[in-house]
């Protein structure tokens, strides 16, 4: 399985929900699947699965909002 | 001088940034002017407190060597003690501004925006322990962060790394246009906010109260909503005219409010309501402790962490505003309209009862406003004196 496709899992799985799988462009805050706890969640499942540290100040809501987005910035810090 | 509140400050600040448009308008540098401009209002805004400025240096010199030595010690080596130590040290100041007043001392550890420019040295403090600022900042721009005067008094709340790459961009004609056009526009969305709506919800509203109320309870109502709808002018007021003079500074300022009056839920409310204040203790209190809990394992329900979280946040957001009894009771009662709402959303996730659809959605809105500004009756202290 390719990198992306298992940060969808990841994800998935965090969140509870195959929608993020389904609609990649979805915005995880605007829609209430992802919260500030989710995100913490989500950040240990990164360091877990990915050996990626993401410090939660640099998880901008802004540019980590989409399923996409999260994929695009989990390839720049790899 | 208290910043924003005459008009004879607006037209001082009016001169003082005529050459700092003129260069932006010219696609020209003026940081250097601008830094010139924020040590002149700095000393109009204290002139009339010569121990307030004193303090005000004091601060800033500890939090920069405080900041320094941290950056310069996080360089070499990485302990959680000398960490706790530093944050605790860059708190101090405010503690003891906090705690003077308590104990019937002269508060002498205080002056005009203490409360916000902790916030500044703190994050710094655990960025670096994040390992997010590596480099020794140059001491002309943490100067010019810290002391940044539209945002001196009462935030909003900047990040450092965020106001670094404004400080750092020279923008260009066209972009500087949009800066001025948004600046001014919201400097005057801040006129209609804080001296037409609030003024008049005060001076006609407020202080009349008691000749029109006929009971103690309806004057409680009555008097809820008013000081919630000033609070909201007033604030949001003061923040449009902190954001738009940032703007013509060249310096993009996060806002404060997004429409919190129409917020569904509780924890929406919290993302539309001085956003940069609450934003700040989800990232640097709220999200760290759930983040520390969960790896070390210490608790396992994560309902009982989450809630633990909302609890701790919201008691150091009241503690915060004041060591007053109705702010820590506004802290203790936001954290159980969290703490109610997450065991809602969590059961309504499973049962459904509450669908989501625009009937719904109306509903949500009026009752959150009602919780929201029982709780600004509250932090006005009317029901506790």
């Amino acid at each position: 399985m390719d990198f992306n496709q298992e940060v969808l899992l990841v994800l998935a799985e965090v969140c509870q929900d195959d929608i993020v799988k389904e609609n990649p462009d979805i915005d995880l805050f605007e829609e209430g699947i992802l919260d500030s706890f989710g995100t913490v969640e989500l950040l240990i499942a990164f360091e877990n699965h990915f050996n990626i540290t993401v410090p939660i100040t640099e998880f901008d809501r802004d540019e980590w909002s989409t399923p996409n987005q999260i994929i695009k910035q989990l390839n720049e810090l790899r | 001088m208290t910043p924003y509140s005459s008009f004879l400050f607006f037209i001082i600040l009016g001169i003082l940034l005529a050459p700092t448009i003129i260069l932006g308008l010219n696609g020209k540098s003026f940081r250097l002017y601008n830094m010139l401009v924020s040590v002149l209002v700095l000393a109009l805004i204290f002139s009339n407190s010569l121990h307030g400025l004193i303090m005000l240096c004091l601060f800033t010199l500890w939090q920069t060597i405080l900041i320094k030595s941290y950056i310069a010690y996080r360089r070499e080596a990485n302990s959680g003690i000398i960490f706790c130590l530093a944050a605790a040290a860059s708190i101090l100041p405010l503690a003891l501004s906090k705690l003077l007043p308590f104990f019937a001392v002269d508060n002498w550890a205080t002056f005009l925006g203490i409360s916000y420019l902790t916030f500044k040295g703190v994050q710094l403090i655990i960025e670096t322990r994040d390992g997010l600022i590596k480099k020794q900042l140059p001491i002309s721009r943490l100067l010019y962060f810290i002391l940044f005067f539209p945002t001196i008094s009462s935030g909003p709340i900047d990040r450092y790394r965020r106001f670094e790459k404004d400080d750092q961009t020279v923008w260009t004609k066209e972009q500087y246009e949009d800066l001025l056009y948004k600046g001014i526009n919201k400097i005057f969305l801040g006129f209609l906010y804080k001296f037409i709506l609030g003024y008049c919800i005060n001076t006609y509203v407020i202080m009349t109260m008691q000749y029109w109320t006929s009971s103690s309870f309806s004057h409680g109502l009555a008097y809820m909503y008013a000081y919630s709808l000033y609070l909201f002018f007033d604030f949001a007021g003061y923040t449009a005219f902190a954001v738009g003079i940032s703007y013509i500074m060249g310096v993009k300022s996060p806002e404060n409010f997004n429409k919190p009056f129409i917020s569904r839920n509780i924890k929406d409310f919290w993302n539309r309501w001085h956003m940069s204040l609450s934003f700040w203790f989800r990232d640097y209190v709220f999200m760290r402790f759930v983040l520390w809990m969960t790896k070390k394992k210490w608790i396992t329900n994560r309902m009982a962490v989450s809630n633990i979280g909302y609890l701790l946040l919201f008691l150091l957001m009241g503690v915060w505003h004041g060591l007053a009894l109705q702010y820590i009771v506004y802290g203790l009662y936001h954290a159980l309209l969290m703490v109610g709402f997450n065991f809602f959303e969590k059961w309504n996730k499973k049962y459904k009862w509450w669908p989501n659809n625009k009937w719904t959605t109306a509903v949500s809105v009026v009752v959150t406003f009602h919780f929201v500004c029982f709780g600004f009756f509250i932090f006005s202290g009317e029901l506790i004196h």
